[in-house]
C-alpha cells in the first residue's frame, strides 16, 4: 500500500536526527498554531501565498534561503566540531551520518540558500529597475518560487523520513547508483533538484524574457543597470545548463528506478560520462551564482561611492564574456581523471582566461570608489569585504587551474577552502550586501546599521578564521570529507577552523538580532520617501514599499542613471514637476497556481522516492487538472482605477516634496 | 549619516511621461514593453531552446554510448527503417496539419481549426502507437534498456521525445476543449500558437533522432 | 580633533589589514614547514621528482599572483580609507566614470600574466602528466592498483605478488602505476611523492611516482567512496633496493594465493583491513579485473538502511541477484 515506506523510516533509534526534528517540528508547530490563532490565514493566503506579485515572490525566495542557511549552517557546526573531535577518535557521529551531513550541507547551501537568495534580489529589483510593473509572466514567477520550496521540504523530510543521500552534493556513480546506495538517500535527493530545477528553469525564462522584451520606454540594453546585466547573464546560463543537469539527473534515475546502464559498472555504463555532463552544468551554476552577486555590488559601491559606475561598458563586456567562457571550463573540476595533457592543458588554460574579465570588474570597483565620496554602510562594509576576499579566492582559484598543482590539491581541504572563499566572498556577501541594501524598499523601514556592522566583522573574521587553516590542511595533505584522521599536523588547525566556525555562528546571531531589533523599532527608521541611500537608479523613484503596480506612470528613460539626472535638476529647481495625468492599471490576477502545484510536486517526489505507485499517478493526474484549470480561467487581470493610482502616488509625491522643502530648510 | 539626511526625493511621476506608443518603437526594445504576443510567444521560444539543449544532453549520451552494446543487439541488428518511415510520415503530416490550423486559427475558421486539430492528434497518436509497440517488440525479444547501455541511452533519448509528444498530446486535447467551449479569444490563441512552435520543435528533433540514432547507427 | 574624526573610519581599514597580513602569514607559514620531515604528510614535503616539481610549479604561481593580489587589496583599502566621505581633502570627481588608458591597462595586465601562465600551464601539464615516464635509464617497476571497498589491493605483476594497503617500493626506481576499481570511483593519492589519479571501474588509468629516498608516507583515497572512505588509508614504504628484493623474496614464500576465489572474498565490503601480503597471484589477473571480465565489488545490500526495506521485490529487476 505504502510502497517501500515503514515505521522504520523514522529514526527511532538515532538520537540526533530525532531530537532535532522533533524539535523543528514543535517549533514550526508553534509558529503555524500562532498563525491560525492570530488570524493571519487570509492575509498570508491573499497577500503572500498565491500573490503573483514579482516584490513578493522575491522576498519569498529571500525568506527561504536565509531559514535554509540556517539549516545549512547546522550542518557545517556538526561538520567542524565532528572533525574537532575526531582525532585519533571516533567522533560523536558515525560515517553513514556524516557522510550524509557534508552531503545535505553543500546541497542545501548551493541549491536553497544560494540560489533563491540571488534569484529573489533578482526577482524583487529587476523589474523595479527597468521601470516596469512586473516581471513577463507573473503566474509562472510564483509556480517557480513554489516549486523551489517544494524542494526544499523533500531535503528537510528526509531528516525525518528516511535518509539523505551520502554521496557528497554531486553524487557521483557508480557510488549514487542503486548497487552502492541501496536506500531512498539519493532518491530524495534526486527528486528535489529535479523539481526546484524545474522551478530555476520557469524563473530563468521569465526574467530573460522580462529583460530582453519589457523595458521601460527608452531603456536601451546600454542604458540597463548593471545589475539587470548580471542578472540577464545570470539567467541566460540558467536557461542553458540546468536542462543539462535535469537530463543528467534523469539519466540516474533511469539507472536507479528501471534497471538502466548510462552510469552502472555492468553492461557497458560509463561513470566517466556523469562527472561530464555535471560539470558541464556545475561551471555554469557558480557564474549563475557569482554574475548576480556582482551586480549587486556594482549598484552598491556606485551608490555609497556617490558616482556612477565606473567603465559601465567595460563592465558589460566582461559580463558577457564571463557568461560565455564559463561553458569552455569544465574539466577542471577532474584534472585528475587522466584525460592527458592537452586536454587538461587547454582547460587550465581556458580556466585562468576567465579569471581576467573578472580581475577587470575588481578594478572597476576600485575605480567607482577612486574620487568618490565613500560611504561606510552595512551594505559598503559587505561590498569591501568582498572586494578583499574574492582577490584571494580568484587567486587559489588561479592556482588550482594550473593542473599539477591541481594533481595534488584536487579533493583536499585547499580545494573547499578556495570554493568557500568565492561562495562566501561573492554570492554570500553579496546576498547580504543586498539584504542591506533593499530592505528599506521592500519594507518601507531600514535596518539597524550598527547591528549590520557588528554582524560583518563577525562574518568576515569568522570566514578567515574557519577556511585558512584549511588551506594550510589543503596543502598538509588533508583531503575533504573525512569523518576522522590520525595525522597529528592537521588537528591544531581543525580546532582553529571550529573556532572560526563558532564566531560565523555569532555574526549569524547578530543579523537574528538585527532583524528584530529593526522591527522593534521600525517606526523610527521609517523611509519615508521611497530613497534612504540617495540611489541613482529607478528603484529608488518609488515609494517604500512599491505599490503593486511599481510606477504610477511607466518612466521613459532619457540616459544612464536616469533617476539619478532628473533627481538633481528638481533639487536645483527646488520642486517637482507637475503632476502627471493618472491611468487605470491592470494588475494580474492572485493565483493559487504556483501553491497547488507544488503541493503535487512534493507529493509526486514523495511518493516516488517510497516507490508508493498509485499516489505518484494520483499527483500526476493533479498536476494535469491543475493546469487545465489553470487554463480555464477567464479573467487572468484587475483593473485599478485611476483614483487609486492617484491616490497613492499623492502621497509619496506629498513627501517627496517635504523632503524637498526640508533639505533647502 | 541618518537615512533623512540623505534622502532626495522624486517621484516615478516626475520623469518624462510621454509615452511612446508601441507603432513607433525601435525594435531595440525602446519603445516600452512589446506586446503581450510577442512577450509570450518569445518567452516560450526560450523555453524551447531549453528543452533542445535538454535533448542534446540525450543525444551526447547516445553518442558517447552508441557502441556501448555489452556483446549484444546493436543498431543494425535491431532497427527496423520501414517502421521508422512511416513514424515520420505520420509526424510530418502531423505537422502540416498543425500548419493549416494554425491558417484556420488566424481565420477565426472554428470547424476547420478542430478537424485539423483533430488530424494532427490522430497523426500524433499513430506515431506514438508506433514507437510504443517497436518499444514492447525490443523488450520482448531482450534487447531493452537493462540490456545494455547503448538500449539505454536508445530508449531514453527516444523515449524522452516520446514523452515529450505525449504530453504535447495532452495539450493539443486541452487547446481543442477551449476553442470550442470559448472559441478565438487573444489568450487562447497566443497559447495555441506556443503549442504549434512546441509541435514543429518536436518534429525537427525527431529528423535529428532518426538521422543519428537510426539512419547512422543501422549504416555504422 | 583631526585624530578623532579618521581614527574611527581608519580602525576597520586596520583591522581589514591585519587580516590580510595574518592571511598570508598563516599561508606561508604553513608553507614553510617543508623541512624534510619524514612523517609530515603534505605535498609540500616532496619525497619525489614529480611532487617536487608540482611544488615548485605551485610555489611559483602563488609568488606571481601574490604580486598583483597583494597590490590590488592594498590599493583597494587605501582607496576606500582615503575618499571616505568624511575626508574633504581628497578629490571628488563624480564625473570620472571612464578613462581609456585605465582601461587597456586593466585589462592588459591580467591578460599579459594569464598568457605567462597559460604558457607554463601547458608545459607543465605535459611534463608532469601522469602517464609521462620518469627516467628513461632505469626500468619502471610495475604495479597494478586495485581501489576495493574499502582498501587497496596492490599486485606486482612481474615478481607475482600481491599486497593488500601496503606499497613497498624500492627508493630512486621509477615506479609505473596502473589503476582501476572493483567498485566505486577512487582517487589514489600520496601527497609526498606526487600526483593524484583517478581509480575507476572499467578503465585503466596510468601513473608514474618515484620516491628518491627511503621513508614512509601517507597514502589515501581521495574521494568519498562510501560509509568506509575514511579508513582506505596504505602503508607506502620506499626501501632501499636490497630491501626490496629480500621482501619479494620472503613474501614469495609465506601467504595465500590471490585467484579468482580469493579476489571475490576481497569484493565484499570491509574496513581497517590490516595489511598483508598474497604469495602467488593468477596471471592477467589485473586485466581480468579491469575489462570487466569479473564482477565488481560487492554493494551493502546485506546492510539494511535506515528506512529502505531492499528486498528483491522492490528493487530495480534484476540488479541484486545479478552476479
Amino acid at each position: 500500500m505504502l510502497g517501500k515506506l515503514t515505521w522504520q523510516a523514522i529514526p527511532f533509534d538515532q538520537p540526533i536526527p530525532l531530537y532535532s526534528a522533533a524539535v523543528v517540528g514543535m517549533m514550526l508547530l508553534a509558529v503555524l498554531l500562532w498563525v491560525v490563532v492570530k488570524g493571519y490565514v487570509p492575509y498570508l493566503w491573499r497577500e503572500w501565498i498565491t500573490s503573483v506579485d514579482h516584490k513578493r515572490i522575491g522576498i519569498m525566495y529571500c525568506v527561504l534561503a536565509l531559514v535554509m542557511l540556517l539549516r545549512g549552517f547546522i550542518d557545517a557546526l556538526m561538520m567542524r566540531s565532528q572533525q574537532a573531535f575526531a582525532f585519533h577518535a571516533a567522533g560523536y557521529l558515525p560515517p553513514e551520518h556524516y557522510n550524509q551531513i557534508f552531503s545535505a550541507h553543500g546541497t542545501i547551501m548551493i541549491f536553497f540558500v544560494a540560489m533563491p537568495f540571488m534569484v529573489g534580489l533578482m526577482n524583487f529589483v529587476v523589474p523595479l529597475q527597468l521601470g516596469v510593473r512586473d516581471v513577463a509572466f507573473p503566474t509562472l514567477n510564483s509556480v517557480g518560487f513554489w516549486l523551489t520550496a517544494a524542494g526544499a521540504l523533500l531535503v528537510n523530510v528526509s531528516l525525518v523520513v528516511g535518509e539523505f543521500s551520502r554521496a557528497g552534493w554531486l553524487p557521483y556513480p557508480p557510488l549514487s547508483g542503486i548497487q552502492y546506495s541501496p536506500g531512498v538517500g539519493v532518491d530524495y535527493y534526486l527528486w528535489a533538484l529535479e523539481i526546484s530545477g524545474a522551478g530555476t528553469l520557469v524563473g530563468g525564462i521569465n526574467l530573460v524574457t522580462t529583460i530582453l522584451k519589457t523595458r521601460a520606454p527608452g531603456m536601451r540594453y546600454m542604458r540597463m543597470p548593471v545589475f539587470c546585466w548580471t542578472s540577464l547573464a545570470s539567467n541566460l546560463l540558467m536557461v542553458a545548463a540546468f536542462p543539462v543537469l535535469t537530463a543528467t539527473l534523469a539519466m540516474l534515475l533511469l539507472d536507479r528506478y528501471l534497471d538502466f546502464h548510462f552510469f552502472t559498472n555492468e553492461a557497458g555504463g560509463n561513470p566517466m560520462m556523469f562527472v561530464n555532463l555535471i560539470w558541464v552544468w556545475g561551471h555554469p551554476e557558480v557564474y549563475i551564482l557569482a554574475l548576480p552577486a556582482f551586480g549587486v555590488f556594482s549598484e552598491v559601491v556606485s551608490t555609497f561611492s556617490g558616482k556612477p559606475l565606473f567603465g559601465y561598458r567595460s563592465m558589460v563586456a566582461a559580463t558577457m564574456t564571463i557568461c560565455v567562457l564559463s561553458f569552455m571550463v569544465w574539466l577542471h573540476h577532474f584534472f585528475t581523471m587522466g584525460a592527458g595533457a592537452n586536454v587538461n592543458g587547454f582547460f587550465g588554460i581556458m580556466s585562468m582566461i576567465i579569471a581576467v574579465p573578472t580581475g577587470v570588474k575588481i578594478f572597476n570597483w576600485l575605480f567607482t570608489m577612486y574620487r568618490g565620496r565613500v560611504r561606510f554602510s552595512a551594505a559598503m562594509h559587505w561590498a569591501i569585504g568582498f572586494m578583499v576576499t574574492f582577490v584571494i579566492g580568484g587567486m587559489t582559484g588561479v592556482l588550482l587551474a594550473m593542473p599539477p598543482a591541481d594533481f595534488v590539491m584536487h579533493n583536499s581541504l585547499f580545494l573547499v577552502a578556495h570554493f568557500h572563499n568565492v561562495v562566501i566572498g561573492a554570492v554570500l556577501f553579496g546576498a547580504f550586501a543586498g539584504y542591506n541594501y533593499w530592505f528599506p524598499k521592500a519594507f518601507g523601514f531600514a535596518l539597524d546599521e550598527r547591528l549590520g556592522k557588528a554582524a560583518f566583522w563577525c562574518w568576515f573574521v569568522g570566514f578567515y578564521v574557519a577556511f585558512v587553516p584549511l588551506y594550510v590542511t589543503g596543502l598538509l595533505g588533508m583531503t575533504r570529507r573525512l569523518q576522522h584522521y590520525d595525522q597529528p599536523q592537521w588537528h591544531p588547525w581543525i580546532l582553529v577552523a571550529g573556532v572560526g566556525a563558532l564566531i560565523i555562528l555569532c555574526g549569524i546571531a547578530l543579523q537574528a538580532a538585527q532583524l528584530v531589533v529593526s522591527i522593534r523599532s521600525r517606526q523610527r527608521r521609517t523611509d519615508r520617501t521611497g530613497d534612504p541611500w540617495d540611489g541613482r537608479t529607478l528603484e529608488w523613484a518609488t515609494p517604500s514599499p512599491p505599490p503593486l503596480f511599481n510606477f504610477a506612470v511607466l518612466p521613459n528613460v532619457k540616459g544612464e542613471e536616469p533617476y539619478w539626472g532628473v533627481k538633481r535638476k528638481a533639487i536645483t529647481a527646488m520642486q517637482l514637476s507637475p503632476e502627471p495625468s493618472y491611468e487605470p492599471i491592470e494588475v494580474p490576477r492572485n493565483s493559487s497556481t504556483g501553491i497547488v502545484t507544488a503541493f503535487l510536486a512534493f507529493v509526486l517526489g514523495f511518493a516516488l522516492i517510497w516507490h508508493i505507485w498509485w499516489m505518484a499517478a494520483l499527483a500526476l493526474v493533479g498536476a494535469y487538472a491543475t493546469f487545465v484549470v489553470f487554463a480555464w480561467r477567464d479573467v487572468a487581470e484587475s483593473v485599478l482605477p485611476a483614483e487609486e493610482v492617484a491616490r497613492i502616488d499623492r502621497a509619496n509625491r506629498s513627501s517627496r516634496a517635504l523632503a524637498l522643502t526640508e533639505m533647502h530648510a | 549619516m541618518s537615512t533623512s539626511d540623505i534622502a532626495i526625493p522624486l517621484p516615478s511621476s516626475v520623469l518624462d511621461l510621454r509615452s511612446v506608443p508601441p507603432s513607433e518603437a525601435t525594435g531595440h526594445g525602446e519603445g516600452g514593453p512589446a506586446p503581450k504576443r510577442i512577450v509570450v510567444g518569445y518567452g516560450f521560444w526560450i523555453f524551447l531552446l531549453s528543452d533542445i539543449i535538454m535533448f542534446s544532453a540525450f543525444f551526447a549520451s547516445f553518442a558517447v554510448l552508441a557502441s556501448a552494446t555489452a556483446g549484444g543487439p546493436g543498431a543494425a541488428q535491431l532497427f527496423d527503417l520501414r517502421n521508422v518511415q512511416i513514424e515520420t510520415v505520420c509526424l510530418l503530416l502531423s505537422s502540416v496539419c498543425c500548419g493549416v490550423a494554425t491558417l484556420a486559427v488566424e481565420q477565426r475558421y472554428a470547424r476547420l481549426t478542430q478537424l485539423a486539430l483533430l488530424a494532427t492528434g490522430v497523426l500524433g497518436a499513430a506515431f506514438l502507437t508506433l514507437e510504443v509497440r517497436e518499444f514492447a517488440s525490443l523488450i520482448a525479444q531482450g534487447a531493452g534498456p537493462s540490456r545494455s547501455a547503448f538500449l539505454s541511452s536508445f530508449f531514453a533519448l527516444v523515449g524522452c521525445h516520446g514523452a515529450h509528444i505525449t504530453a504535447g498530446l495532452l495539450w493539443l486535447g486541452t487547446m481543442m476543449a477551449q476553442f470550442y467551449a470559448k472559441g478565438f479569444r487573444a489568450d487562447i490563441c497566443r497559447r495555441y500558437f506556443c503549442f504549434s512552435l512546441f509541435w514543429h520543435a518536436l518534429d525537427i528533433i525527431w529528423v535529428a533522432i532518426f538521422t543519428i540514432v537510426y539512419l547512422i547507427g543501422v549504416r555504422s | 580633533m583631526m585624530l578623532r574624526n579618521w581614527l574611527p573610519a581608519l580602525r576597520p581599514r586596520i583591522f581589514t589589514a591585519v587580516h590580510a597580513v595574518s592571511v598570508l602569514a598563516l599561508l606561508c607559514s604553513g608553507l614553510a614547514g617543508c623541512d624534510g620531515n619524514a612523517w609530515y604528510p603534505g605535498s609540500l614535503d616532496s619525497a619525489g621528482p614529480v611532487s617536487s616539481g608540482e611544488r615548485v610549479i605551485l610555489l611559483d604561481s602563488l609568488a606571481i599572483m601574490l604580486a598583483i593580489a597583494v597590490p590590488t587589496i592594498v590599493c583597494i583599502l587605501a582607496v576606500a580609507w582615503w575618499y571616505r566621505a568624511a575626508n574633504r581633502r581628497s578629490l571628488y570627481d563624480p564625473k570620472w566614470t571612464y578613462s581609456g588608458r585605465l582601461e587597456l591597462l586593466v585589462w592588459s595586465i591580467p591578460a599579459l600574466v594569464i598568457l605567462f601562465l597559460g604558457g607554463t600551464a601547458w608545459i607543465s601539464s605535459h611534463d608532469l602528466d601522469p602517464a609521462k615516464p620518469l627516467n628513461a635509464d632505469r626500468k619502471a617497476l610495475e604495479v597494478q592498483v586495485v581501489a576495493l571497498d574499502w582498501k587497496w589491493l596492490f599486485i606486482y605483476p612481474d615478481q607475482h605478488i600481491a599486497s593488500i594497503n601496503r606499497l613497498l617500493t624500492p627508493a630512486g626506481t621509477p615506479v609505473h602505476f596502473q589503476l582501476t576499481s572493483a567498485s566505486v570511483m577512487n582517487v589514489f593519492f600520496v601527497p609526498q611523492l606526487g600526483s593524484e589519479i583517478y581509480a575507476m571501474n572499467g578503465m585503466v588509468t596510468e601513473l608514474n611516482l618515484q620516491a628518491d629516498r627511503p621513508g614512509t608516507f601517507l597514502g589515501f583515497a581521495a574521494q568519498i567512496n562510501g560509509d568506509g572512505f575514511s579508513d582506505m588509508r596504505f602503508d607506502t614504504r620506499a626501501v632501499s633496493p636490497r630491501e626490496f628484493s629480500e621482501w619479494v623474496a620472503a613474501v614469495q614464500t609465506d601467504g595465500p594465493t590471490l585467484d579468482e576465489a580469493a579476489y571475490r572474498l576481497l569484493l565484499k565490503q570491509s574496513a581497517r583491513v590490516a595489511p598483508y601480503t598474497y604469495r602467488a597471484v593468477a596471471p592477467k589477473l589485473f586485466e581480468a579485473i579491469a575489462s570487466r571480465q569479473l564482477p565488481s565489488g560487492e554493494g551493502p545490500h546485506l546492510a539494511p538502511t535506515k528506512g529502505s526495506q531492499v528486498t528483491q521485490a522492490s528493487g530495480p529487476v534484476g540488479f541484486l541477484g545479478d552476479e
